[in-house]
């Protein structure tokens, strides 16, 4: 059910199907944002885009148990600043109720439900 | 400045029924304004001015929606307020009819809220309609956030910074309950313990089934009106005396997940009433899951940030044991949830309370000073926050 993009969200998914996580990022202050858009949500003037490290870390999860498979929704605090929601991929069930607050995260790209290559997030293994 | 004196809550009527197969969301739109009404000792040709959300039928559909309803109660209006916060929008109605009543808008202000979720086994998530134009949608659909893991979020991050337990979350929901108990048109009416909740089945982590709350049909309206109509009437005098609202944003980024719009629409409402939270001795706090709760007593100040645990556990809400008597009558949590939109059955609560028609074994002794909040939307994302402090004189 998802809709077409808007126009300026065009090149957020162009740069996804490319393996990149595009942020936002206000001239005036030099602030990332996320999600991207042609305007500073800061202060109302230009804006362009930057690509994500791909790094972070989790800010806050909860995994969804009810759904056919559970799987973990998240905001993911970037390493550029802004916390994005995303899902934390796991390979079973021990791999999503191991995740904690504050864990280290990496992106990955998959098809959505959609098809549409879509930025996730996977834990680093920790100590 | 304080609104004291400025309009009076005079009707307030919570619909019974928490399964309405039978009657359609507008014959239960019309069902509550009669009840209001005939509260107030008022007739609908009295309105002048209508309060209505997204709740109403027609809402999202191209066309006429407000005006359908309000031709379907026969009302003649010179003032019309449509203002959607979803949840919380009922509580920031009651304010801008004071503000439309002091400015001459209108004099008899009608709020209405209804819906049949219930009956048309709708899911929560989906009451918010067709979402999918508004520009954040691409950036979080893909990742599934229904209602609860959002919710979710909040508690394991309350979890984390502060070291607060699903048994004092549980506190919530045992507080419900015991007061629900008293109510008989309550959903759930069974006393539950600290156990009851930890060992039911986790929805969404942390929050387990009886972390959440119902889904109900129903409604409520309230009637307020302009201090000489007031006056008219045989009701007792509530006064709101001071409103607050603020839309929490995601900021590009840049939020604190434990810092609800509560945080500010609490402080403007605090200022404008001119009392302090330990004043207050009744609350009604919107209570769509536990945590909502314990996020809206901190950022309200009713304890400090963190402490919100040990401010619930031990019965710290139930009436007449803790220290703040929290929803008399039963909330969300186990009373009704009427069209997934809490707002307004807080009101009626906080009106009940200040009018001594509680039931007695939860009613405040001389209650004179309550508070009523809500947070529309969703507490780990974007929300608008309403509260109002009312008074009885």
């Amino acid at each position: 059910m998802s809709a077409a993009p808007h126009d300026e969200q065009e090149k957020f998914w162009q740069a996804a199907a490319g393996g990149q996580l595009m942020l936002g990022r206000c001239i005036d202050t030099g602030k990332p944002f996320f999600y991207p858009r042609d305007h500073s949500p800061f202060t109302g003037g230009p804006a362009d885009t930057i690509t994500a490290s791909g790094r972070g870390t989790v800010y806050a999860h909860s995994v969804a148990y009810r759904a056919k498979e559970p799987y973990c929704i998240a905001y993911v605090q970037l390493e550029e600043g802004p916390i994005v929601m995303s899902n934390i991929l796991a390979d079973d069930l021990s791999g999503l109720e191991a995740i904690r607050i504050g864990d280290s995260v990496t992106l990955v790209f998959e098809a959505d439900a959609s098809g549409r290559m879509t930025p996730f997030f996977r834990r680093l293994t920790t100590g | 400045m304080s609104l004291k004196g400025k309009a009076y809550i005079v009707g307030a009527y919570e619909h019974p029924t928490r399964k309405a197969v039978d009657r359609s969301v507008a014959q239960l739109h019309a069902d509550v304004a009669l009840g209001a009404l005939k509260d107030a000792g008022l007739s609908l040709s009295d309105v002048d001015g209508y309060f209505c959300a997204g709740d109403i039928p027609g809402w999202s559909a191209p066309g006429i929606g407000p005006f359908g309803i309000a031709e379907y109660l026969g009302l003649n209006l010179r003032h019309l307020d449509t203002t959607e916060s979803w949840g919380s929008a009922y509580i920031n109605h009651v304010a801008h009819a004071v503000d439309a009543i002091a400015a001459g808008k209108c004099r008899v202000a009608l709020i209405t809220l209804a819906g049949r979720p219930r009956a048309e086994a709708e899911r929560p998530d989906a009451a918010h309609g067709k979402r999918y134009d508004s520009p954040e949608y691409d950036f979080e659909a893909p990742y599934r956030p229904v209602v609860t893991n959002v919710y979710g979020m909040v508690a394991h991050r309350h979890m984390y910074e502060h070291g607060t337990t699903s048994e004092q979350l549980a506190w919530i929901k045992v507080a419900a309950s015991h007061h629900a108990q008293h109510n008989p048109h309550a959903m759930l009416r069974d006393v539950v313990t600290v156990e009851d909740v930890v060992n039911s089945p986790v929805i969404a982590s942390p929050l387990h089934r009886l972390d959440c709350c119902v889904v109900s049909d129903g409604g409520g309206a309230l009637v307020v009106v302009h201090p000489d109509i007031a006056r008219s009437l045989n009701r007792p005098l509530i006064t709101p005396i001071g409103a607050g609202f603020h839309l929490r944003q995601l900021n590009g980024g840049y939020f604190d997940i434990l810092k609800s719009g509560g945080v500010r629409s609490g402080a403007e409402a605090f200022q404008q009433a001119g009392v302090t939270p330990s004043d207050i001795q009744y609350a009604s706090l919107y209570d769509s899951f536990t945590i909502t709760v314990l996020v809206q007593l901190e950022n309200l100040g009713f304890c400090e940030d963190g402490k919100g645990g040990r401010f619930v556990q031990d019965g710290g809400l139930i009436s007449g044991v803790g220290k703040l008597p929290v929803n008399t009558d039963g909330g969300g949590l186990c009373n009704n949830h009427p069209a997934n939109r809490g707002g307004m059955t807080k009101v009626i609560e906080a009106v009940r309370q200040l009018r001594g028609e509680a039931h007695p074994a939860v009613q405040v002794a001389n209650c004179q000073l309550a508070l009523a909040h809500g947070t529309g939307g969703q507490l780990g994302g974007r929300h608008g926050a309403s509260t109002l402090i009312l008074e009885r004189e």
